[in-house]
Parts: structure tokens; sequence; C-alpha cells
């Protein structure tokens, strides 16, 4: 009901709506640039052709679009702390985290999550690849898993800034570095990045790995492609390490008496 | 003129107070640089060992002078002179004995200087001693590269001035501050040089005052640039001040004009 309020308010205005929508898409392909113009200077990119290194870029960019739609709130953990809205919400009948997730559900997200669609089956178009049941397993369930991933570590930040207040962009550090990192291929990143984004924050998690049995490429060091089955235990760790960090956090909050 | 190299201490200042800001701005900035630089060094090794002119020590500087001005020139976000105009307190500012936008313009380098302080030279220095990177062939880089860095840091106040200035017309600029984000991270080289773009792109990038922003910059500092080249490359960022300066101020006088402002 709650979500329900919230979609037919931001559709009430369609300029505006579609306007917004429109840079969400921009926003989806700006990102892409990038892999773009690297593929476009080398054949292959970390062993990945263009081809396959967009299908990572896709399938980690629908899962964090995903996870943006509905946790993207939690990025205004700060300026909700400042200003002592916490209260307000603690008091409320509801799970906190219930009431972020409602406070500004956005559809014109879904923008960003056509973009990732309209790459991944382009780049499918290209690989050409034997529809066995693992990969159309993998294809279908990957968006859901990262988004999963993703969501957790917008939880898991805003958890954080209980601790440091005013440390908002040490947060973004995991979890627009996440994202970043998550759509790379995973062979690319240095050792202890790659360690890093596997092992603690688990962004390789959310599309390389799969995309290595998906695509039946060998792993990096490191990362042996057999791991990309385990991407929903990955998600599960996030989510422990997320639900940890954000009681914690509650734990440790005291009102100003707002 | 004492007047605004008082409004350029206080931004230096303002910025100053929130140490745990800077501490996580600089983790952030060098957890990104690992990253670009993981991007850049496997995109050289694709490419036998050089690519566009840069090998791996050439992109570690690339990268980290990226991450090292991200702060100073504040590509991103700022949105001050718009909630003054949307409130009417604008119609104040205008009523004071100093320059709007040269006030405006004093604060900012003052808070640039501490941005580059801090935040830059932290990064810098971790780049440094972690990947390592090139110095540029001459002396000349470093006087020419610090006016390149004064000038992309005006020049992003004077875009960021004149974005704003559309609030004069439109009271939610919010659309229009993300679709600058939209261009002006890719063309100022933000992500990768521009100097790797395929031709029609580079043409695009090159005919915009974006690159002056980051690119240019890093290519005078990096000595990438030397000599007259890099001259040609400064004049370039001087020449874009000038005109967006004059456009901005064009601007200014014709909504000062139509400005109403009411109640009070």
């Amino acid at each position: 009901m709650l979500l329900g309020s919230r979609i037919r308010s931001q559709t009430a205005y369609r300029t505006s709506f579609w306007l917004t929508v429109a840079t969400s898409v921009g926003v989806g392909l700006i990102e892409f640039i990038e892999i773009y113009v690297i593929l476009t200077n080398v054949p292959v990119f970390g062993g990945m052709t263009f081809a396959q290194a967009a299908l990572v870029f896709a399938l980690a960019n629908m899962g964090f679009s995903f996870a943006d739609m509905v946790f993207g709130q939690f990025d205004s953990m700060p300026s909700h702390l400042r200003l002592g809205r916490l209260e307000v919400m603690l008091v409320r009948p509801l799970p906190l985290i219930v009431q972020f997730v409602t406070a500004d559900f956005q559809l014109r997200r879904l923008g960003r999550v056509a973009v990732g669609l309209v790459i991944m089956v382009l780049a499918l178009g290209y690989l050409d690849l034997t529809p066995t049941p693992a990969v159309v397993y993998l294809l279908i369930i990957t968006p859901f898993v990262g988004g999963a991933i993703y969501g957790a570590l917008f939880v898991m930040a805003g958890g954080v800034q209980f601790f440091v207040i005013d440390g908002a962009e040490f947060t973004s550090a995991f979890v627009y570095g996440g994202s970043y990192a998550g759509q790379l291929p995973g062979s690319v990143l240095l050792e202890p990045v790659r360690i890093l984004f596997t092992f603690v924050i688990p962004a390789t998690a959310t599309a390389y790995l799969p995309a290595l049995i998906i695509l039946d490429l060998p792993g990096p060091a490191f990362l042996p492609s057999w791991l990309g089955w385990f991407a929903p235990l990955f998600a599960v760790w996030a989510w422990v390490l997320a639900l940890l960090a954000w009681r914690a956090g509650i734990r440790r909050f005291t009102g100003a008496g707002g | 003129m004492r007047t605004y190299f008082q409004l350029a201490a206080a931004g230096f200042h303002r910025y100053s107070t929130y140490r745990m800001a800077i501490a996580a701005g600089v983790i952030t900035q060098s957890v990104f640089g690992f990253i670009r630089v993981s991007v850049m060094f496997a995109a050289v090794a694709a490419a036998g060992g050089e690519l566009a002119g840069y090998d791996r020590q050439q992109a570690s500087t690339y990268v980290w002078l990226g991450q090292a001005l991200l702060a100073p020139v504040a590509l991103f976000g700022w949105t001050e002179l718009a909630d003054r105009i949307k409130t009417g307190d604008i119609a104040v500012d205008l009523a004071r004995p100093v320059d709007v936008q040269l006030s405006w313009w004093a604060a900012d380098l003052g808070r640039a200087a501490f941005q580059l302080l801090t935040r830059g030279l932290a990064p810098l220095v971790i780049g440094a001693v972690t990947i390592g990177f090139a110095l540029p062939g001459s002396w000349t880089a470093y006087p020419l590269g610090l006016v390149s860095v004064l000038l992309a840091v005006s020049l992003s106040f004077i875009i960021r001035f004149g974005v704003n200035l559309i609030a004069f017309w439109s009271l939610d600029i919010r659309g229009f501050i993300g679709l600058y984000l939209v261009i002006v991270a890719p063309f100022s080289g933000l992500y990768v040089p521009v100097h790797l773009f395929p031709d029609w792109l580079r043409t695009i990038a090159y005919a915009t005052p974006f690159p002056s922003l980051l690119q240019f910059p890093i290519d005078v500092l990096s000595g990438r640039v030397l000599g007259v080249d890099a001259l040609l490359v400064v004049a370039m960022q001087a020449g874009w001040l000038v005109l967006l300066v004059a456009v901005t101020r064009l601007l200014m006088a014709r909504a000062a004009l139509r400005l109403v402002v009411q109640g009070g």
C-alpha cells in the first residue's frame, strides 16, 4: 500500500517523470562508455571480448539498479541523522528498514534496469550461447542475486553511518566502489583489490563469477569459475554483515531529543 | 580586492571543520584509484604495453592525478546558488556591495585550495607509494600545471554557476544538474582518458569545455604535453574561461532584470 502510493505520486507529473527516466537511461549508458572505449582500443580486456565484457556489465548493472531502486534511500541516512528525523521514524510501528525502503521508492530507476536489459540482450545475440539449463538458470537469477548483494551493501553502509557521521563518503567507497568493481571483468582487478571485492565485499559475485560459468571461461588467480555457483551464498554473507552493521548502528544511536 | 581574499580564506576554513569527511574522502578516492589503475593497467597490457601514449607508469600518473584533482575541481553537485534563487535570498545578494559571481568564485577558490592540500595530496601520496608513477620530462610542467589547475577550478566553478543560473527560469533544476553530471563525467576524462575515445566521440569531447576540467590539467601536470603544446592547452582553457564568464555574466544581467521576489 505504501509502495503503491509512492508510485502513484511519481507518475502524477508525466513530463517530469519521463525526463527523470531519460536521465537515468543516460546514466546507465554513460557508465557503459568506459567498457566501450577500452574495447574499441583493444580486442580483449581481462580475457573477455567486447560482447563478453558487455554481458558482465549488463548483469551487474541490472543488479545494482534493482538494489538502488529498493534500497537507494539508505544513502540519505546522514541527513536523516543530522536533522533528527530518525527519532520520528523510530516511534512509528513499522521496522526502520521497511520505512526506508518505502520512503522514496524510485520507479524512474527502472530506466537503468532497461539499459542493462537491452545491453544484455544485444550481448547474448552476439555471443550465440547454447541455452543449457545451467546457462538459462544463471542468466535469470544473477540480476536478482546481484540486486540482493548490492542491496546488502546499501544497508551495511547505512549502519556504518551511525558510527561515522560526516563520513558519508567512506561508505560510498564500498557501495559505489563495489558497483564499479562489479561491472568490470574481475580478472582486470589488481590482486588485493580483487580479493577485497570478492571475499569481503562480494562485488565480483554479482556478475563476473556467474558470467564465467555462462561463458565457459576459466577464472583468474583466486577466482576459480566454480565460485559462480555460490553467488547466492555470497549474498547471504553480505546480508549477515549488513544486518549486523545495521543492528550495531541502531543500538549505538542516541537521539538528540529531536 | 581585500574582501575577495577574505571570502577565499573563509571558503578555505569552512571545509577544514569536517575532519572525518576529509578522511572518508581520502579513503574513497584511494579505493576508486586502485580500481581505475587496475582498469588502465589491464587495458595497457592488452594493447601490448602502450596505449595511445600511455605506458603503465603514465597510466598510473593519469589515474592518481585524476583522483587528486577530483575534489578541488569539484565536478559534482553544487546547488547553493540555485537554492538562494529558489528561496529569494538572491535579492539580498544582489543588493550587497560585492559582485555576486566574484564573491562565490573567491569562496570556491578558497575551498579548492583546501581540498587540494588535503583530499588532493593524500591520494596522490598513497598512489605514489603503492603503485608509483612517472614524473614529467621537464620542470616547466609544474608551474604550467599549477596555472592549468587554477584555470580548471575556475572553469568548473563558472560552469556550475551557469547551471545554477537556470534556477531563475526553472524552479526545479535537479533534472538539469543530473543531466550535467551525465555529460561532464565522461567528457572530462574521469573514466578513461579522452585521448582513448573513438574518433567521433573524441571530436565531440574536444569541442566542449569539459576536457579542460580534468584531462587537460592532467596532461599538463604529467608532462604529456610540454613546451609550446602545453602553452596552447593552457591558452585554450583560458579562452573557455573568458568566454563562459562573459556568457554567465550576460545571463546574470538578464535574470536580474526579470527577477521578482515576493514578500519580504
